[in-house]
């Protein structure tokens, strides 16, 4: 998708917490982002190491929590994995699934000093 | 000002505004961003000998704030007020830890430590549509924010029902595009105001753009509001801007496959329009695979095929959107404002008896 879009919208909320609690320097960022989220893990990391360059957060180590894909699937009426956002259900292979877990794209915590 | 995407910042121009300006921040990135003056400040920094020194902004509208402040050439303020833009602090120059944000500071103790943020990554952007959102339900107001390829017939399809509307309600309409005003010319032409915004390098509309857009506009109650968006199958479907229904606008001189090559925009809209349908007799477009596949993204979509040139099936849109007009009015008459409305009303009735 836009990870550069989505690398500044860490990077704003990092900074914003690292402000007010007064730190110095931010270690480690923990970002959840689902796989059902469109979003490539590798190229959030390229950006974020991009954005970051020369701010609080600069060296920063970044850490990405994958959160697996669910989805409600109407007619089996139950939860099922899911890989991609428009797939079929793996039990009955209708496509009139609803994701419900996996769609995240969260900052988790960050460390800092 | 674009707040999420790093796609164009501070190109953002809105039609008519004040003035732009350049910030150079403590790290070097460099934002120009235009602002009107209605928040106009001014402050006056007396010389603190140690470099960090708080002091106090009035506003013109009698709010204020205070904020620390160190000058090593560069400074940082935060301002209490929605449409807020933040400056992140000069990393050099002296920290005060009584009056800066850390409160307090034990020596010799590592201040290292696990903050917990939980937070949505566009959950700034989020926070400005659930505002729109908030303002165009009070207000009963029904936004459509209109999405597609470029070149599918957005605008034409956008001037064809606000001539089948414009009779029957207020409306007006926000044009994003990259550069020109063609777009909103096109609109105004028709006789409803229109705002363009242009977004520079920036790749679609957010939720800032938009609130900006509403002062500008002054939408009337119970009005019909037309978001088009920049012509972009990827990124606006992750942006909310506060519209009741994004709308995904098909062309049938695109491929069938779009909604499987662009999945995201698909399940975002509630509704599609499959666009130019009075081409189909001269394509090899296979309408009924198109929606099939549209549905297959996004089993609840509601689909209705139109030519916007030649107006075959306009008139199913254009009940679609009477009937969501009326579900907007509908709303409003709950809306606590509505409510105190009519307890003004009810009170100014008994002490004229």
């Amino acid at each position: 998708m836009h990870e550069m879009s989505l690398a500044e919208g860490v990077l704003q909320l990092v900074e914003d917490t690292a402000q007010r609690e007064g730190a110095q320097r931010v270690k480690l960022v923990v970002l959840e982002i689902g796989q059902l989220s469109s979003v490539e893990p590798e190229a959030l990391r390229f950006c974020f190491e991009a954005v970051t360059h020369g701010g609080i957060a600069h060296g920063a180590a970044l850490e990405i929590v994958a959160v697996p894909g669910s989805g409600w699937c109407m007619p089996c009426a139950a939860t099922v994995p899911m890989t991609e956002s428009f797939g079929a259900c793996p039990q009955c292979g209708s496509y009139q699934v609803q994701p419900t877990g996996g769609t995240e794209m969260r900052v988790k915590e960050i460390e800092i000093e | 000002m674009c707040t999420v995407c790093g796609c164009g910042e501070g190109e953002v121009k809105i039609e008519g505004d004040g003035h732009a300006h350049t910030h150079v921040h403590a790290d070097g990135t460099v934002h120009t961003h235009t602002h009107e003056h209605a928040d106009e400040h001014a402050h006056a920094h007396d010389d603190a000998p140690l470099g960090v020194h708080s002091h106090t902004h009035h506003h013109a509208d009698g709010r204020e704030h205070s904020h620390a402040h160190s000058h090593d050439g560069e400074h940082v303020h935060t301002h209490g007020y929605e449409g807020e833009h933040q400056h992140q602090p000069a990393l050099g120059g002296d920290l005060d830890y009584g009056n800066g944000p850390a409160r307090a500071h034990v020596p010799g103790m590592s201040q290292a430590r696990m903050v917990q943020i939980e937070q949505d990554i566009l959950s700034k952007n989020n926070g400005y549509a659930a505002k729109n959102r908030h303002l165009f339900d009070d207000r009963g107001i029904f936004a459509l924010n209109l999405v597609s390829s470029p070149g599918s017939g957005k605008t034409t399809l956008l001037v064809k029902t606000i001539e089948l509307l414009k009779d029957q309600v207020a409306i007006c309409v926000v044009e994003g595009d990259q550069q020109t005003s063609n777009d909103a010319e096109r609109i105004r032409a028709t006789g409803v105001p229109a705002l363009q915004i242009n977004t520079g390098k920036g790749c679609h509309l957010d939720g800032h753009m938009v609130g900006h857009a509403i002062e500008r506009l002054q939408p009337a109650d119970e009005s019909l509001f037309l978001i088009e968006n920049v012509g972009n199958l990827v990124c606006p479907a992750a942006f909310d801007l506060g519209e009741h229904h994004k709308v995904a606008i098909l062309s049938v001189t695109e491929g069938e496959d779009k909604p499987l090559k662009y999945p995201d925009m698909f399940r975002a809209a509630d509704i599609m329009l499959l666009n130019k349908c009075d081409l189909l007799p001269y394509l090899e477009f296979d309408a009924d695979l198109a929606e099939a596949n549209a549905r297959q993204v996004n089993p609840n979509l509601t689909v209705f095929r139109v030519s916007a040139t030649r107006g075959e099936g306009m008139s199913a849109w254009i009940d679609w959107i009477t009937s969501g007009l009326e579900a907007q009015r509908g709303k409003r008459s709950e809306t606590v404002d509505a409510l105190k409305r009519r307890v003004v009303e009810l009170e100014r009735q008994l002490a004229a008896k």
